[in-house]
């Protein structure tokens, strides 16, 4: 029940946002994330976005875990 | 960016995998808390890319699993009421109750509406004021601002007709129940990673500095959750226990204070039961006074105090989320307890232990 997919936001008005992931377009509330902008990766869940995806923090984490698998080979 | 695809790139998990078989120096048990881990270990075949030193066991993090069986009755009873619409998310509609299910009772004529969204049934409220719904208010700390805020609506209109009963419930009180039982010998947890979006992990630090035992908050695809098992694994060989976030795209530090201060407003830490845990100090979440009005244990006491408790039954969910039973070895598992006759919320729910094992781990 916990599942919440990382959905990029379209567009914008007042708290409703309309974001979208594979083609799938969906209506998310941005009342816990007022700074969200067009372009931002959320994790919606419930009709509601409930955190921002940070790209940047998922490429050093890809790249750590590169490195160390490399490591040991 | 691809979220998904880069967190299942098949060189990382295999590179991850070999690093795992490195790193482990016996044998250790870990419990993956968050449901939605449970289905995802099944689902990509995990267990079959952990050393074999390393055993992972299913945790109470299945909000459909945990719900207590009078709560199930008690709204399964709000069904009698006049003109009642009882909303709930879709994982919940074929859990059996004591004697029904909210499946049979739409086929009986109740009506049952399934909802996304609680902000959806507020719009059912709004569209047929001549209604009473009842929303099913499911799920732990991910999904509470999502029913806080279509509270904070139903209030701001005062529709009235409007209630939400009250199921959500807390993590950390009930992994300080499960590890103060000490039950199940465990070696580290695998934090549930969209509950720590609105919780922090600095609200699970108690679990390394009062049992000793590492933790690592992950996220959902493959490489998270071996990210996860790589980073316990770690912290085991270096002794220094610690509550590691494993999931930094999403997981900010501290907690949003925005999804904090709205659960504040509306809600209040109350005891709760869950099944086969019994009643845990403070793991619940009722409505504050100022919401009294919206609140279906409040409103419809005098129906709900007519309930009677519910019978024994000889489904095992209990001990399987405890940790203790693997689906496997239950006796009902596969017999008379499958997903097309569930016995009980573990084999219904699609993040259930006995579901995802049925599903995908028949060997």
């Amino acid at each position: 029940m916990c599942l919440a997919l990382p959905m990029r936001i379209v567009k914008i008005d007042g708290p409703q946002a309309v974001v979208e992931a594979a083609g799938v377009r969906l209506k998310a509330r941005l009342e816990v994330l007022p700074e969200a902008a067009v372009g931002d990766y959320v994790l919606v869940h419930a009709g509601l976005a409930i955190a921002r995806v940070d790209p940047q923090a998922a490429a050093d984490t890809l790249a750590l875990i590169r490195k160390l698998t490399h490591e040991i080979q | 960016m691809k979220f998904s695809e880069s967190f299942r790139d098949r060189d990382l998990v295999q590179g991850l995998s070999r690093r795992l078989r490195h790193l482990v120096s016996g044998p250790v048990t870990f419990m993956e808390v968050c449901g939605t881990h449970t289905l995802a270990v099944a689902r990509f075949g995990l267990k079959h890319l952990l050393p074999p030193e390393v055993r992972l066991v299913s945790g109470p993090g299945c909000p459909v699993c945990v719900t207590a069986q009078e709560d199930l009755d008690a709204f399964l009873a709000l069904g009698r009421l006049p003109r009642a619409v009882l909303a709930s998310f879709g994982d919940l509609v074929r859990v059996p109750g004591s004697r029904t299910s909210l499946e049979k009772e739409r086929a009986r004529g109740v009506e049952v509406r399934v909802v996304y969204s609680p902000l959806e049934a507020v719009a059912l409220a709004r569209e047929c004021p001549e209604k009473e719904v009842i929303f099913l208010g499911a799920g732990f700390e991910t999904t509470m601002p999502a029913t806080a805020l279509a509270l904070r609506a139903a209030a701001a209109e005062n529709l009235l007709n409007f209630t939400v009963f009250s199921i959500h419930k807390t993590m950390p009180p009930a992994l300080r129940a499960l590890l103060g039982s000490g039950d199940r010998k465990l070696s580290g947890l695998l934090l549930p990673g969209h509950v720590s979006t609105i919780t922090g992990t600095a609200a699970f630090r108690f679990i390394p500095e009062e049992f000793g035992l590492p933790c690592a908050v992950s996220g959902f695809e493959p490489l998270d959750i071996l990210w996860g098992l790589n980073s316990l694994i770690e912290q085991i060989a270096a002794g220094r226990p610690e509550v590691a976030n494993m999931y930094p795209r999403a997981v900010p530090a501290p907690a949003n204070p925005r999804a904090r201060a709205l659960l504040e407003e509306v809600f209040v830490p109350e005891d709760a039961r869950w099944r086969g845990l019994g009643i845990i100090p403070g793991s619940g979440a009722a409505l504050r006074e100022k919401y009294a009005s919206f609140d279906a244990r409040r409103r419809f006491a005098h129906l709900l105090a007519q309930v009677p408790p519910p019978p024994a039954t000889v489904c095992r969910c209990g001990e399987v989320l405890r940790g203790v039973l693997s689906p496997r070895d239950c006796p009902q598992f596969g017999s008379s307890c499958h997903p097309s006759r569930p016995l009980g919320p573990c084999m219904v729910s699609s993040e259930g232990a006995c579901a995802a094992a049925y599903r995908y781990e028949r060997a």
